[in-house]
């Protein structure tokens, strides 16, 4: 199953193996949606070509919309309409749907009850927009941001559910900008910016360092209990050498990335120490998915609160 | 991958037969028109407020509207006509502006339900509601003392005019959702009903407009108004004002061909 060459975008390039979990990760209005809503025919590519299970999304729609589950990015429903109610429905559309009981208890729809969905919260939408992509028991299902708005318990039933899908042989798609739901979940890992793909493999294969046999990065993660002094950053990487990138996270946080030996540490920590500045966290470590984006996008941050520690 | 393969998912897909489809999608949306307030005051409420009060205030200054039939003769198939309207004009274009604002006409999009099978659902959807109208307001008419020509004549010509004023309203209201924001489309689909209402030819005869009349009865509200009196006061289709309905329904169907935008 490949999503070819794929322009309505920027000359994105994917494809996807069935019965695996894929992400496709970046910041909003990186193109993520964009993808999505081309592979299921929404929107038609100026160039290039797109076959999802071996169709054409727009030629072949008609035979291809039963075998997918879609999840939009909110709404989709009438507002005054009820969780089951709606589910009920979307259910009758197929031949062989999903007990929608089951399904809402696994998703806790049943908490809903008679409220109409206006009046839903924003977890509970999206956990039926969840229900009405899986009732059809599709082969290939794509959900866009399956987990935005939900709290950690939400999120955590969501991810069970998308592994469950994949153990039962459904293909799952996701957009995302939680580099954790990617890092967590995901077989393959897309990360695309500003409409082009800027890195795809394993999380692992991402994670393990940058380029093709520089194995011995090492990441050192710096956090302070005041800011840094001015020029703190360029004092740094004179401390520790040219082999060094150091960039400044916040004004309280450093990330050296770099070729790590057994001095590495020490001299982070005498430079603290030279430099009047208390370390409330010193870590070495593999690089996370995170690192992997700030180096790839200059420092672009995800999303406006990503948390450093 | 350690999840333990419970077979709950196992993918099973197709698509239900499409008369089904097409039925759940009608029985939806009808569950949801009757059960929404503002739509049911216009499909029921207002219609019968009309026909009550009509009558009871014609009776009282005896009102002449030009003929020597009873006033109840002539106001319940105005109201039935009107009560057609409001159903398949202003009520279908509110709930299609709001599912295309809502993301449901999208949704359904990406579901087994063709669009022709949406718009069949959203014909027979209205079909449903009309029979509930018609059921209350031929009741609340027959208390008044209504009575309709007898037949299989008034029957067909009935059935003619509820067709062609349906699909002439239903694809006038379907251009106005798809041209317009969801807010504008509840405000001038409930401004077109409420002209059409005072000076449409629809509850009131032509006869009653005196010059105006003439205007009128090219209108889609004086041919359906005329259509159903003629149905229920002679029992034979009106196939001039049918033609003129006709004629509409191609206008409205060009014109939300050439506009309409599913989401």
């Amino acid at each position: 199953m490949t999503y070819g060459d794929k322009t309505a975008v920027d000359g994105l390039s994917l494809s996807v193996a069935s019965g695996s979990i894929t992400a496709v990760l970046g910041p909003n209005g990186a193109g993520k949606t964009t993808t999505l809503e081309t592979c299921e025919g929404y929107r038609r590519p100026q160039q290039g070509t797109v076959r999802v299970l071996g169709l054409d999304p727009i030629a072949d729609r008609k035979r291809l919309l039963p075998r997918i589950g879609v999840m939009l990015q909110g709404q989709g429903a009438w507002s005054g309409v009820r969780a089951m109610e709606m589910l009920r429905h979307i259910a009758r559309l197929h031949a062989h749907p999903l007990d929608i009981d089951l399904l809402a208890e696994r998703l806790g729809l049943g908490e809903c009850g008679r409220t109409p969905y206006r009046r839903l919260s924003g977890g509970q939408q999206q956990r039926l927009g969840l229900a009405m992509a899986l009732v059809g028991r599709p082969e290939l299902v794509f959900v866009d941001e399956p987990t935005a708005g939900m709290d950690p318990q939400g999120r955590r039933t969501t991810w069970e559910l998308l592994r469950e899908l994949r153990a039962d042989g459904v293909t799952v798609v996701l957009t995302t900008h939680y580099l954790e739901e990617a890092e967590e979940l995901a077989d393959q890992v897309h990360i695309i910016d500003r409409g082009r793909m800027i890195a795809s493999g394993t999380p692992l294969e991402l994670t393990r360092g940058p380029g093709n046999g520089m194995s011995a990065t090492a990441t050192v993660r710096l956090v302070v209990t005041k800011p840094f002094p001015p020029g703190a950053r360029d004092s740094l990487r004179e401390a520790l050498g040219e082999d060094t990138e150091v960039i400044l996270l916040d004004e309280r946080s450093m990330r050296v990335t770099g070729r790590a030996d057994p001095t590495t540490l020490a001299k982070v920590s005498r430079w603290c120490e030279e430099n009047d500045v208390l370390p409330e966290s010193l870590t070495l470590g593999r690089r996370s998915l995170e690192d992997v984006f700030l180096d790839l996008t200059g420092g672009l941050t995800l999303t406006d609160g990503v948390e450093h520690v | 991958m350690s999840e333990v393969t419970t077979g709950t998912f196992t993918p099973k897909p197709g698509s239900a037969p499409l008369p089904r489809q097409v039925i759940a999608q009608a029985l939806m949306e009808a569950k949801l028109m009757l059960r929404n307030g503002e739509q049911l005051l216009l499909a029921v409420v207002i219609p019968v407020m009309v026909l009550i009060g009509g009558v009871t205030a014609g009776n009282a200054i005896d009102l002449d509207l030009g003929t020597d039939r009873p006033l109840v003769d002539l106001l319940t198939p105005g109201v039935l006509a009107l009560a057609i309207m409001s159903t398949s004009f202003t009520s279908l274009a509110i709930a299609t502006g709001f599912e295309r604002r809502y993301g449901v006409i999208k949704r359904l999009g990406a579901s087994p339900l063709p669009r022709i099978g949406l718009l069949a659902g959203k014909v027979l959807a209205l079909g449903c509601v009309q029979l509930v109208q018609l059921f209350v307001i031929g009741a609340v008419g027959q208390l008044l003392g209504w009575t309709p020509a007898a037949g299989f004549g008034t029957v067909l010509a009935f059935f003619l005019a509820i067709a062609m004023g349906t699909l002439a309203f239903a694809s006038l209201g379907l251009f106005v959702a798809g041209v317009l924001r969801a807010e504008a489309t509840l405000a001038a689909a409930n401004l077109i009903y409420l002209l059409l209402l005072a000076g449409g030819a629809v509850v009131l005869p032509l006869t009653a407009y005196g010059s105006f009349g003439d205007v009128a009865r090219w209108l889609p509200s004086g041919a359906l108004g005329e259509a159903v009196r003629t149905a229920f006061l002679d029992g034979v289709p009106a196939w001039r004002d049918l033609g003129v309905l006709l004629i509409w329904a191609l206008l409205g169907s060009t014109l939300t061909a050439r506009t309409f935008k599913w989401e």
